[in-house]
């Protein structure tokens, strides 16, 4: 057979798709509307550095001091101070039902035990059960109320400041100095779209001919295994483009999130992943027998994919096993790819290990789609 | 190049360890229109598949014009023209795209005029951007016929084309067929209607898998030794429930205002129906119908073992 044959074929398998995808609305809206649904609820509700956290304050004097300390933690924008409290019990019980994230208790003759000298304490009680939430308010305690009583202990009282340390400590938090969340989550996000619609739907488009009895036809008619999968899978390639514009395009527009690397390096990986993510849906598909199933594969896929990746949870705190597993997964290479090329201007020569990882995995992908085909009914 | 269009010997086919195709030979000339009977379940479709490819089978072998069953499916699936027993085009696709998606993969000429001809012919030109799943069974039916000829193939496999059709659309159905035969296509096909089975050049007759018959119609009767009577007169519907199960006695069915018995053994046939001795019947001896000696065959061979569609 010549080679203008096979890609006739491929070529009216192409047609039938685009015009099957064109006719089915559901999947059709559902391949535009899971990426905006994704983008509004990640990229604007997903926030790893919370502020203004619902603070009471439970305090035995009132002084100038203690005044300047509760307005320094104000100021931070960590502490939202909501109310005050003057029972020791009651601001037990407004942190164990939720309804404050920190007590600040400041002890009787505070004030004057910090004027002689004797470090008194000041207490702030913490709900940490979920560490990710209280961890910057709580880390940055300590540089608030220094940073506050350097102002006040002044002129005779100047030898009580806190005294800089021995060694200066510079840190410069880059490529995200603001901690911006958006600027992670956004980017990433064009990894967990493409990863889920185009799984879901190449791993339906076999599944489909099988459930509804054309699966016979289809293998009856001259077209091979190669060609049928090339043919079904190009009007997706097209689909995964549109979905990389749309969510570029918000990340640039709505969300504001940097491009500093090059984009020709972000299409060649975007090109490299879309394909692993067909090549693993249309395996999927000589997998399962129905839709239900090929959808129920796709969320094993793809739940690894959204934990283990990177893209929820820091990649460098998963135990071995999982950051093993992790490595496998296309998601987890594309992220470090896309977060490289947007935030950290990264280049080729930084990324080549990310790209042929993600290749490697397409390749597997795609061999074992081929052999998995079935050129019958059997 | 062999003039048999298909020649399989001893194709057997096994599910797990269900068997549902048992030795089946089959060696038909090119230019002949074959019929393929037997009860449901007793294997039609599967040997079907098998010999174009589409099953592998699990013992046997064979050619289906000149190419081997096992390892050259694609170049028996270019010259043949396949017709599944549900339909099997695409229901979300036009008349007109599910022609063109055809057309294509088979890479016709001109495609855009084979098209338009073979709407014509049809007679769905002015339907033809009607979604397919909106077809009635005939037109259904006739859609696929059109599409799997429409390549000009040498062999035209048929799995039921015409179950569940009205009959001005059966008989339409088979005047087409006569003529894709006399432009020299061959035609199996599969089929429960007798009248079908006997537009056919030749039935193949299959039970539980295996052949139980194969010939033409006339040799097929005489072979079964079947022997039959039909009895006229008043009331002999009646009569009917008395001679059912009878010693002698394998059929009986009420027809043409008569009933008409048949049985394998003459002596004993006629002596059953001399037994009920019904009143102003007159019973007369005729030439048992392909229907009894099915009957007769599919009784023999066990009631239908189908577990799957
Ligand atoms: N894919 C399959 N898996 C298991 N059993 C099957 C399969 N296809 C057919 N069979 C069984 O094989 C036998 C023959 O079926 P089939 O060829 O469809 O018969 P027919 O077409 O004559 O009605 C039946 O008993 C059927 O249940
Ligand atoms: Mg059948």
């Amino acid at each position: 057979m010549t080679v203008s044959a096979t890609w006739a074929r491929i070529g009216a398998i192409f047609i039938k798709e685009l015009v099957q995808m064109r006719r089915d609305r559901l999947t059709f809206g559902m391949m535009f509307g899971i990426p905006v649904i994704q983008l509004i609820l990640f990229g604007f509700a997903i926030n790893t550095d919370p502020k203004d956290l619902p603070t009471a304050v439970h305090a035995e004097e009132h002084t100038p001091v203690t005044r300047t300390l509760l307005r320094a933690l104000e100021t931070s924008q960590y502490y939202d101070l909501v109310l005050e409290s003057d029972d020791p019990r009651d601001s037990e019980h407004l942190l164990a039902r939720g309804e404050v994230a920190f007590v600040v208790f400041i002890p009787a003759g505070f004030t004057e035990r910090l004027v002689r000298g004797e470090r008194p304490q000041l207490l702030i009680e913490a709900d940490a059960s979920d560490p990710a939430a209280a961890s910057n308010a709580i880390a940055r305690a300590e540089a608030i109320v220094n940073q506050a009583l350097r102002h006040d202990l002044k002129g005779p009282l100047a030898g009580l400041a806190p005294r800089p340390g021995p060694v200066e400590l510079i840190v410069h938090p880059r490529y995200n100095p603001e901690g911006i969340t958006q600027y992670n989550i956004v980017p990433g996000l064009l990894g967990v779209v493409l990863t889920m619609t185009l799984v879901m739907i190449t791993g339906m488009a076999m599944t489909k001919e099988a459930e509804r009895g054309t699966l016979e036809n289809l293998l009856a008619l001259p077209a091979r295994p190669v060609e049928v999968m090339i043919g079904k899978i190009t009007p997706y390639i097209a689909v995964g483009a549109a979905q990389a514009i749309v969510v570029l395009v918000t990340a640039r527009f709505l969300f504001g999130v940097p491009f500093h690397g090059a984009l020709w390096i972000l299409l060649i990986g975007i090109a490299i992943f879309v394909f692993a993510n067909l090549a693993v849906g249309f395996t999927f598909s000589t997998i399962a027998t129905t839709q239900m199933q090929a959808m129920q594969l796709t969320f094993f896929f793809f739940l690894p994919s959204l934990l283990l990746s990177g893209f929820m949870f820091p990649f460098r705190g998963m135990p071995t096993w999982a950051q093993t597993i992790g490595e496998v997964l296309p998601l987890t290479h594309f992220l470090r790819i896309v977060r490289g090329v947007m935030l950290k201007g990264a280049g080729l020569a930084d990324l080549y290990g990310e790209f042929i990882a993600m290749g490697a995995f397409a390749a597997a992908a795609v061999a074992v789609a081929m052999a998995r085909y079935r050129r019958t009914l059997d | 190049m062999s003039d048999l269009a298909i020649d399989v010997s001893g194709l057997v086919k096994r599910f797990g360890d269900k068997i549902a195709v048992d030795g089946v030979d089959i060696q038909m000339p090119r230019g002949e229109v074959w019929g393929f009977l037997g009860p449901n379940g007793s294997g039609k479709t599967t040997t079907i598949r098998m010999i174009c490819g589409l099953l592998r089978a699990t013992e046997g072998a064979g050619t289906c014009l000149g190419y081997d069953v096992l390892n050259e499916p694609e170049k028996i699936r270019a010259h043949t023209g396949y017709m599944t027993q549900h339909f099997s085009f695409w229901k979300d696709l036009t008349i007109r795209e599910n022609l063109e998606f055809t057309a294509r993969l088979y890479q016709m000429p001109q495609l855009r005029e084979r098209v338009d001809e073979t709407l014509e012919t049809l007679g769905l030109a002015d339907r033809q951007n009607q979604l397919a799943g909106a077809l009635s069974g005939g037109w259904k039916q006739r859609l696929a016929l059109a599409a799997v000829t429409m390549h000009n193939p040498r062999l035209l496999l048929l799995d039921e084309p015409t179950a569940g059709v009205d009959p001005q659309a059966r008989r339409d159905f088979w005047d087409e067929i006569h003529r894709l035969s006399t432009r020299g296509m061959t035609v199996l096909v599969s089929t429960h209607y007798m009248d079908e089975a006997e537009r056919c050049d030749r039935i193949v007759y299959l039970a539980n898998g295996k052949v139980v018959a194969r010939g033409r119609i006339g040799e097929i009767i005489a072979r079964s030794g079947l022997v039959a009577y039909r009895g006229e007169g008043e009331d002999v519907r009646r009569l009917a429930a008395r001679l059912q199960g009878r010693p002698g006695v394998d059929h009986v069915a009420y027809f043409s205002a008569a009933l008409n018995v048949s049985g394998e053994n003459r002596q004993a046939l006629e002596n059953a129906i001399a037994d009920i001795d019904g009143k102003d019947v007159e019973w007369r001896e005729i030439q048992p119908t392909l229907e009894d000696v099915f009957i007769v065959l599919m009784m023999r061979a066990g009631a239908d073992r189908r577990t799957h569609a």
